[in-house]
């Protein structure tokens, strides 16, 4: 692994860690080959890259929601707030104070837009739900106007923000989001982007986000890794790889002026990035 | 008209006591797609364990009651752990065998023990005759209509606004989706087989006490079916709605065309609901975005 710049990587207030893990659906299929990185207590951090990179099953194994899809965490740990959490039930972690956004909403569409973020909230055990559900609503005033519309009727925009407001509903430490923008017009994905760092900021909530959408993910991320095939190949401060010529062709879509690549080019990222795994 | 008042009346009752069975059927197949045959059998096991308490070992029936509602509850979880854990990820028809052999098994375990011959329901809901506009009814009909009215209405609120009701829909909607909300799927659907067991064997104790315990009570269980295809498998009010409505047209047609109609009548409007509207009056289409 090579930093894009010299400044030393984020450790300091580790609140996760992935440590080396190797994650196998199937029994066959290995999908993450000695994954490694760490998330900061406070900050934002962003994980990108391509379809198939394994950022899914990444978030999956620290929700622990790999085991209803067949896979398994073979090696490596993964460590919350000092403890191993890799062989803990989904519902244990979520009250530990990790949520995870799942991909495409997946809101519940038969139930109301409040009944959705009453569901957010099951693990709470105090009574200050009635409290978030305005807190909610304070980020999101559309979905005060929606409280008692059937979820599967509402905009596509407006499921993104009930699934975020659900996840706030938990008063989670670490909130994951698994692509944000998916299928969400380019305005939609703004405001919500801006939510987020608005949560991030005022709860102090550590906030990891997977995503296709490189440009966007860090404007807002404070630290990012390039994940591809199953394990990290670049990672940095967002300024820092902005500036990396590879993150700039490939992620970004920033070639230099008037310069179309050649096939030949690519093969020869490909090699290079094979070296830097 | 008298006739007309007694007929509704009957019905009325039949319908409540489908409605509570129906119930138990749409909240399993609500919380986890499967239709669980063995339904009619967990009234039959509720009605005998009633009679058991109260007939055999001469409890008040306030305390036999409770005691079979907890049979029934434990019955329900067993069932959940041993039967239906095994075969999660299994193809939902496997789960459906399961619940006919469940059905064998739970007809033959009470058989072995009580034997096959009809016995007398120990009286303990008052049945004196009453008379409700020059019709005669008895006030156990009236019973159970009040008891299975009540249950339905504390469903409802349940499923509407208590936690646990919103997570059980949360987990028929989206599994994986309430697994990520930390809502333990196993811990739902062992709610799900307790209050079915528990609605049922209270369902069975009602039919019981009008017609007597014998090995027929199981048969309500195939009734439960037109009900619920013309409700909406997955419709709390449909299950309520489809039980009268199928009460009275059985009473309706067995009292003024004839008995052996009435019998045949509830599946020839399940085969017509099919055939125009397949979720039901209140069965949830599913949504579609485009």
């Amino acid at each position: 692994m090579t930093g894009a710049d010299s400044r030393p990587p984020l450790t300091e207030g580790i609140m996760l860690t992935l440590n080396n893990i190797e994650v196998i659906y199937n029994d066959v299929i290995l999908v993450l080959k000695g994954m490694s990185i760490q998330v900061p207590e406070g900050k934002i951090v962003g994980l990108l890259g391509s379809n198939g990179a394994g950022k899914s099953t990444t978030l999956k194994a620290i929700s622990g929601l790999l085991k209803p899809e067949d896979g398994e965490v073979t090696d490596g740990s993964i460590e919350f707030l000092g403890e191993t959490i890799h062989h803990k039930d989904a519902a244990d972690i979520v009250s530990r104070g990790i949520f995870q956004v799942m991909e495409g909403r997946r809101v519940f569409e038969h139930l109301t837009a409040e009944e959705n973020l009453i569901a957010g909230g099951y693990t709470r055990r105090d009574s200050n739900a009635h409290h978030d559900i305005e807190m909610v609503y304070h980020y999101f005033p559309r979905l005060k106007e929606r409280r008692h519309q059937t979820a599967g009727y509402l905009s596509g925009g407006e499921q993104q923000m009930l699934a975020i407001g659900r996840a706030l509903m938990a008063r989670p430490k670490l909130m994951m989001l698994d692509e944000p923008s998916l299928g969400l017009a380019p305005l939609l994905v703004m405001e919500i982007f801006d939510i987020v760092k608005r949560i991030n900021k005022e709860h102090g909530t550590t906030i990891l986000i997977v995503e296709q959408n490189a440009n966007l993910t860090l404007g807002v991320a404070d630290y990012a890794y390039i994940m591809e095939n199953g394990r990290i190949v670049l990672e940095g401060y967002p300024a820092d790889l902005r500036e990396n010529a590879d993150v700039r062709e490939f992620y970004l879509g920033l070639t230099e002026v008037g310069q179309r690549k050649s096939y030949r080019d690519v093969k020869h990222y490909k090699r290079r990035k094979r070296w830097l795994s | 008209m008298d006739l007309f008042i007694q007929l509704t009346l009957t019905g009325l009752t039949n319908g409540a006591i489908l409605a509570l069975a129906a119930l138990g059927f749409v909240l399993i197949y609500k919380s986890s797609d499967v239709l669980n045959f063995a339904q009619g059998e967990f009234l039959l096991v509720g009605a005998y364990v009633t009679f058991a308490m109260l007939a055999q070992f001469g409890l008040h029936w306030t305390l036999g009651m409770a005691l079979t509602i907890l049979i029934a509850i434990g019955l329900g979880v067993l069932v959940e752990r041993l039967v239906l854990r095994p075969m999660i990820g299994e193809p939902i028809i496997s789960v459906i065998m399961v619940t006919i052999g469940l059905s064998s098994l739970l007809k033959a375990i009470v058989s072995t023990i009580w034997g096959n011959l009809p016995k007398a329901f120990p009286p303990f809901i008052p049945s004196q005759p009453v008379q409700i506009l020059g019709a005669t009814v008895g006030a156990d009909r009236l019973w159970a209509i009040v008891i299975a009215m009540l249950l339905l209405g504390i469903f409802t609120f349940f499923f509407r606004r208590s936690k646990e009701g919103i997570a059980m829909r949360a987990v028929a909607d989206d599994q994986q989706a309430a697994l990520s909300m930390g809502i333990s799927v196993k811990k739902i659907f062992a709610w799900a087989w307790s209050i079915a067991a528990a609605t049922a064997a209270i369902g069975g104790v009602l039919v019981a006490n009008i017609v007597g315990v014998s090995g027929e009570l199981a048969n309500f269980g195939v009734r439960v079916f037109p009900v619920v295809i013309l409700g909406g498998l997955d419709s709390i009010p449909g299950a309520i709605i489809g039980g009268v409505i199928i009460g009275l047209l059985e009473s309706y047609t067995g009292g003024y065309i004839g008995q052996g109609l009435n019998q045949v009548l509830p599946f020839v409007v399940l085969i017509i609901i099919l055939m125009i509207r397949p979720y039901g009056l209140f069965g949830q289409e599913i949504i579609e975005r485009v």
